[in-house]
C-alpha cells in the first residue's frame, strides 16, 4: 500500500471539515466566496471518490487498509476502513452532493444563512459514517451528519419547513439514544467496539450472554432502521423529504442509504454464517420489515397528491425493496441490491430536484397539487427579478423527458438502469442454489412487481397534470445550471445500463467480500488476528 | 450500590418516556434531556460498577487492570453527554422558532380541535 492512497482514506473526512471551517472563518457573509470553496470541495470529493473506488477495485482483496488515527495497535482506537462497498458509496455521495450544490447555487443557497458550511459538515458526516471501522466512531459521524442536516432541512424557514423539521429532530434525538444504548450493551458483552473485533469475538459469546448481545444488537438496529425508514418507523419520512428544500432533499436521497450501508457492513459482518448461534439474527424482520414498507411506500404514492410527496413515498419504496433484498442474505441479491441501490438513489436524487423546477410554472390554487405550494412555504421572497433564465418552449421538452426518465428508472422500466436492478434481485432471488425457490422469494417477486407498477402510475398521473393538464401555466425560468444536474443525473443511469457488465461484476464482488468478511476483519486487525480473542468475551 | 442504579436509571427513563409523548414542545425536551441522563449512567453502567478505582494507570508503572475501572466507557459518557448537551440547545432554538412562527407551543404546530 503506498503512502498515498493510505492518507487517500481519511481525505474524504479531512476535505469537508477543513472546507466548512473556512467557511465559516473566511467566508462570513461573502456568498460566492462560499460557493466557490463549497463547489471545489465536493468536486475534489467526487475525484477522491473515483480514486477510492479503483483502488479498492484494484486491490486484491477489495480492500484498501485500514486507517489507523493515532497510530495505535489494532483493535485499540479507532480506524477508517476502505474497501468496494465503502468506496463506492463515498463517490455515490459526493457525485448526489456535485448534483445538489450546483443546483442550489441557481436561487436556493440564498433562502437562508449557512447554507455551504452546513452542506460540506453533513457530507463530512456522510462519508465519516460509510468509512469508519468503530462502532461509537459511527456514533459521532451519525450525529454530525444528524445535526448538519437538521440545519439544512430548515434551510429556507417557513413554518411548514419548522414544523416537519421540530419532529425529524426529535425522531432523530431518540433514535441516538438508542444507538447509545445498543452499542454499550454490544460494549458490556464483548468489551469491544472495534467492527472487525466484535466479528472475531461474536462467536465466542459465552451462550447465556448471547441474549443480551441480540437484545443490543436488536436496539441498534431500530436505530438504523429509524434513519432507513422501514415501516413501522417511518412516518416521519415523507413529511420531512418533502418540507426540506430540494436540493437538500435531493442530497437527503443519500441519507436512508447511510442506514442501508450500516445494516449490510454490520449484520454480514457481525451476524453473518460463522457467528454461531446467533448467525441471521433478526433477518425475517429485514424481510418482513422490507416488504411492509415497499408495500406502505407504493400505497402512500398513489395516495399523494404532491410530487414532493410522491417523491419522499417513492424513497420508501427504494429503502423496503433494499431491506427485504439484504434479508434474503444471499451473495447474489445482495448483489442485485447494491446495483439497486445506486440506480434508484440517483434517480430520487434527479426526481427531487426536477419536482422544483416543475412545479415553478405553477399558480398557487391552480389544482389538487396546490398543496405543495402550501408545504413549500411562501413566506421568504426569492429575488426573481434578477433571474436570468430564459423561458424557451423547448424547457417544458426536457423537463419532460427528465421526468420520464426519472419514472422509468423508479418504476424499474426498460431501457435505464432501474429495471437492471430490479432484474438483478429477482432473478437472483429466484435462482436458488438447491432448486426450490424459498416462499419469501415468491412473495418478494409480487411485491416488487405490485410496487413497480404502482409507482408508474403514480409518476404517469403526476406527469399527465403536470405537463399536459394545467391550462393556465406560464412556462417556468428554469436556468441552465438547474437542468444539467438532473440530466447528468439520469444520464449516470443511463451509463450504469450501457456499462451493466462492470458495474454488476463490481457488485458482485462488493457483495462477495460482505458475505465472507474473513478479508475484512484480517484486513483491519492484522494477520494472524484471525482466531477470536475472548479473553473478555462475556465476562 | 447496583439497585440504586438500576432504580434511577429506570425512574429516568421512564419519566422520559412519559414526557416524550406529551403534545407540548417543552415537555418533550425535558423528556429528550432525562432520556439521556438515563443514557449515560447505563453506559456508565455497562463498564461494570466500580467503587474506589481510578479510570488512568499511573505514570511510569505497569498496572495490574483488575485494580482499575474500565476508562472507555467514561470516555464515551463524555462525548454521549457533549452530543446530547449540543442536539438539545439546537432543538430549543427550533422549539422557540416554532414558537414563534405558529404561536402554539404544541408539537403539530396547531391546537387540536376539541
Amino acid at each position: 500500500m503506498s503512502a498515498f492512497s493510505d492518507h487517500l482514506i481519511i481525505a474524504p473526512v479531512v476535505l469537508p471539515l477543513f472546507a466548512s471551517a473556512i467557511m465559516l472563518m473566511l467566508g462570513g457573509d461573502r456568498r460566492t466566496f462560499n460557493a466557490t470553496v463549497n463547489v471545489v470541495s465536493t468536486v475534489a470529493l467526487v475525484v477522491i471518490g473515483i480514486a477510492l473506488l479503483f483502488a479498492a477495485d484494484a486491490a486484491p482483496t477489495g480492500l484498501i487498509g485500514a486507517y489507523r488515527l493515532g497510530n495505535w495497535p489494532p483493535p485499540f482506537a479507532i480506524v477508517l476502513v476502505a474497501d468496494r462497498l465503502a468506496s463506492l458509496m463515498v463517490l455515490l455521495a459526493s457525485v448526489l452532493a456535485l448534483a445538489a450544490v450546483v443546483f442550489s447555487l441557481a436561487r436556493w443557497h440564498r433562502v437562508g444563512a449557512f447554507f455551504h458550511p452546513l452542506f460540506q459538515f453533513l457530507l463530512m458526516g456522510i462519508n465519516g459514517a460509510f468509512l469508519t471501522g468503530d462502532l461509537f466512531n459511527l456514533f459521532v459521524f451519525f450525529e454530525v451528519l444528524l445535526a448538519a442536516s437538521y440545519g439544512l432541512a430548515l434551510h429556507g424557514s417557513g413554518s411548514a419547513r419548522v414544523r416537519e423539521g421540530m419532529h425529524y429532530i426529535v425522531i432523530n434525538l431518540a433514535a441516538s439514544l438508542l444507538f447509545l444504548i445498543g452499542v454499550s450493551l454490544i460494549y458490556g458483552v464483548t468489551g469491544t467496539l472495534n467492527m472487525a473485533d466484535l466479528a472475531a469475538r461474536i462467536p465466542a459469546v459465552r451462550s447465556e450472554d448471547r441474549g443480551l448481545l441480540e437484545a443490543g444488537a436488536g436496539i441498534l438496529g431500530i436505530a438504523f432502521l429509524v434513519k432507513t425508514g422501514m415501516w413501522p418507523l417511518c412516518f416521519w419520512l415523507p413529511a420531512t423529504y418533502a418540507a426540506a428544500p430540494p436540493p437538500v432533499a435531493s442530497l437527503f436521497a443519500i441519507l436512508t442509504k447511510v442506514g442501508i450501508y450500516i445494516l449490510l457492513r454490520l449484520w454480514l459482518l457481525l451476524f453473518g454464517d460463522q457467528a454461531g448461534s446467533s448467525a441471521h439474527f433478526g433477518r425475517e424482520w429485514l424481510l418482513l420489515g422490507g416488504m411492509a414498507t415497499v408495500i406502505f411506500g407504493a400505497i402512500g404514492s398513489l395516495a399523494s397528491q404532491s410530487l414532493a410527496r410522491m417523491a419522499a413515498y417513492s424513497v420508501l419504496v427504494s429503502s423496503g425493496t433494499l431491506l427485504a433484498a439484504i434479508g434474503m442474505g444471499r451473495i447474489g441479491v445482495t448483489g442485485g441490491a447494491l446495483y439497486y441501490l445506486v440506480s434508484s438513489t440517483l434517480g430520487l436524487a434527479a426526481l427531487f430536484l426536477l419536482i422544483e423546477l416543475v412545479e415553478r410554472s405553477r399558480e398557487p390554487g391552480a389544482d389538487v397539487l396546490a398543496v405543495t405550494r402550501e408545504l413549500y412555504g411562501e413566506e421568504y421572497e426569492l429575488d426573481d427579478t434578477t433571474e436570468s433564465g430564459i423561458a424557451i418552449p423547448a424547457t417544458m421538452g426536457i423537463l419532460g423527458l427528465a421526468f420520464m426518465g426519472c419514472a422509468l428508472i423508479l418504476a424499474g422500466l426498460p431501457p435505464l438502469s432501474g429495471f437492471i436492478g430490479k432484474f438483478a434481485l429477482l432473478a437472483t432471488a429466484l435462482n436458488a442454489e438447491d432448486g426450490a425457490v424459498p416462499v419469501a422469494a415468491w412473495v418478494f417477486l409480487v411485491v416488487l412487481i405490485l410496487s413497480g407498477l404502482a409507482v408508474l402510475i403514480a409518476m404517469t398521473r403526476a406527469g399527465i397534470n403536470a405537463f399536459w393538464a394545467s391550462p393556465d401555466r406560464t412556462v417556468p425560468r428554469v436556468r441552465l445550471i438547474e437542468t444539467a444536474p438532473v440530466i447528468a443525473l439520469i444520464l449516470l443511469c443511463a451509463a450504469q445500463t450501457v456499462e451493466a457488465g462492470p458495474v454488476m461484476r463490481f457488485m458482485n464482488a462488493a457483495a462477495q467480500s460482505l458475505h465472507a468478511p474473513s478479508d475484512y476483519i484480517r484486513g483491519v486487525l492484522g494477520a494472524g488476528a484471525e482466531a477470536p480473542n475472548s479473553q473478555r468475551g462475556g465476562q | 450500590m447496583e439497585i440504586v442504579l438500576a432504580l434511577g436509571i429506570g425512574v429516568f427513563t421512564g419519566t422520559g418516556v412519559w414526557l416524550i409523548l406529551r403534545p407540548r414542545t417543552f415537555q418533550v425536551i425535558i423528556g429528550l434531556s432525562l432520556l439521556s441522563y438515563a443514557v449515560n449512567l447505563f453506559i456508565l453502567a455497562m463498564g461494570r460498577l466500580r467503587t474506589n478505582a481510578a479510570p488512568i494507570l499511573p505514570a511510569r508503572a505497569v498496572g495490574d487492570p483488575a485494580q482499575f475501572t474500565d476508562p472507555l466507557p467514561q470516555a464515551l459518557v463524555l462525548t454521549a453527554i457533549v452530543i446530547s448537551f449540543a442536539t438539545t440547545a439546537l432543538f430549543l432554538v427550533v422549539l422557540l422558532a416554532s414558537r414563534g412562527l405558529t404561536g402554539t407551543d404544541h408539537v403539530d404546530g396547531q391546537e387540536p380541535e376539541a
